[in-house]
């Protein structure tokens, strides 16, 4: 498996919607509620369970934000960790399911 | 301002509607003493219905979803709505009397990751408690389903409606809460029924008695901060609106009825006619709704409680006019700060004056955190 080969899905616990180019996301476990900018709005909606972290960067956010592929992995990490420790994101180094309720 | 405010500031200046409640049936399993409800089914929206208008709600932008009635479970494609609803993603707060939520219905609660069910229970004495429902036995069943869903996990809120039959109980209600280890709301709103039957409001327990609400800490955290005189208004506090009512947040009725707030019974249009965007986007009685400044209030503009008072549109349009003042909010202003209303003062009046039977409902409270 290559390196950071992880995949990225959203929690089915969670509530999410869009205002205004930004993403609302709620997680009913314990009311946390984030609001996502526009890179990371991306990476949110594109976790689907089954497309490499990796191929979200290239074809997501290099190609649509104009920023260094190294450094938007790194972001794109640290984010993923973040989400994921909120329970908001769930990251496997293997495909996920849909998490859909 | 917290990340929550920001969001809802935003929505309200974008005209998004951020929030919405919608009773599923006016039905219900129980015959409340105060409620203002007609519960037979006058042709209740299909699931399908109900499906296409959360389709709408989540196009528009609706984050915040509350299901009620009625009873919801008196639905039995209840579940099939909510399943429908998580799937497009919106936060679910489901309002009931519970009575229906066995193990298993609690536990598909968890697996739908519904957000709060809130909970109505009027005493911590069951003999009161079925006196105002009038089902036997619906305490037992209430709080045995409230342990369900707390065993679940779930986040449950006990809402305690305040009336004359159960004014000394509320102080039980909160110590059951915080046993069962839930949050608890206090809420002394008893509204006219839907056929303008003002007898109900008898219920309503006297506004003398306000105080010792406002004056306690555990309902209204700080009292010297909640009970302070009013300040003057600025310019800027002129040109604010009064509530969310039509700028973020609207009200479905089980027919498809949009109105501004389930409070203001203003008819805006119906989604089984229109797109619930045209309703939200175009109505002109919407339109009237949120172009309504404080400036622009024909009573209240010149009150020293205009920055505030919790005045309900709402219920001022119930009162009349959606621009005049609402009784109940310049009692419970009154009430709370010792400060007589503009209202008042132009009736000659120093403290409210007690009429039954044709004042309308009291204030809400916000919901406090039952200390663990």
């Amino acid at each position: 498996m290559p390196e950071n080969c992880i995949y990225i899905a959203r929690s089915s616990a969670i509530a999410a919607r869009a205002l205004a180019g930004e993403m609302m996301v709620m997680n009913s476990a314990d009311s946390t509620f984030f609001t996502l900018n526009e890179v990371a709005t991306a990476i949110f909606q594109a976790a689907d369970g089954h497309t490499p972290l990796r191929e979200i960067v290239r074809n997501r956010i290099c190609e649509q934000f104009d920023v260094d592929p190294e450094q938007a992995q790194a972001d794109a990490e640290q984010f993923v960790a973040e989400l994921s420790g909120h329970g908001i994101l769930i990251v496997s180094d293997q495909p996920l399911p849909s998490e859909a309720p | 301002m917290s990340l929550m405010s920001e969001v809802g500031q935003k929505a309200f200046n974008l005209g998004v509607p951020l929030a919405v409640h919608m009773d599923v049936t006016y039905r219900c399993n129980e015959r409340c003493v105060h409620c203002y409800l007609d519960h037979d089914d006058h042709g209740e929206m299909t699931t399908a219905e109900i499906k296409d208008a959360l389709d709408q709600l989540a196009e528009a932008g609706v984050f915040f979803l509350t299901f009620s009635g009625g009873e919801v479970f008196m639905r039995r494609d209840f579940f099939e709505i909510v399943e429908h609803a998580r799937r497009l993603l919106f936060n679910v707060k489901i309002k009931t009397n519970a009575v229906m939520i066995h193990e298993e219905e609690a536990r598909r609660l968890r697996e739908l990751a519904v957000d709060t069910i809130q909970i109505s229970v009027y005493s911590h004495r069951p003999e009161v408690h079925d006196a105002i429902t009038k089902l036997p036995h619906s305490f037992e069943r209430t709080v045995k389903s409230i342990r369900f869903l707390r065993e679940q996990g779930l986040r449950v809120t006990i809402a305690n409606v305040l009336m004359t039959v159960n004014s000394s109980d509320h102080l039980g209600v909160q110590k059951l809460a915080a046993e069962l280890g839930v949050h608890y709301t206090l809420d002394p709103t008893i509204t006219p029924m839907m056929d303008g039957d003002t007898s109900v409001l008898a219920l309503r327990i006297p506004g003398k008695e306000l105080p010792e609400v406002f004056r306690n800490p555990a309902l209204v955290g700080s009292q010297e901060e909640f009970c302070a005189p009013p300040k003057p208004p600025s310019n800027e506090d002129l040109e604010g609106y009064s509530c969310s009512a039509g700028h973020s947040f609207c009200y479905i009725s089980p027919y498809g009825e949009v109105f501004p707030c389930v409070q203001f019974p203003l008819p805006t249009g119906n989604i089984r006619q229109q797109k619930f965007l045209d309703i939200w986007n175009f109505s002109p009685q919407m339109k009237e709704v949120r172009s309504i400044q404080a400036k622009d209030l024909t009573v209240c503009s010149s009150c020293s409680h205009v920055t505030s008072c919790t005045r309900c549109p709402g219920l001022a349009y119930v009162e009349g006019s959606m621009r005049g003042p609402s009784t109940a909010d310049c009692e419970k202003s009154f009430y709370r700060t010792g400060v007589p209303t503009a209202n008042m003062l132009r009736q000659g009046l120093s403290k409210p004056r007690t009429v039954s039977g044709n004042t309308v409902p009291l204030i809400q409270i916000r919901p406090i955190a039952v200390p663990a």
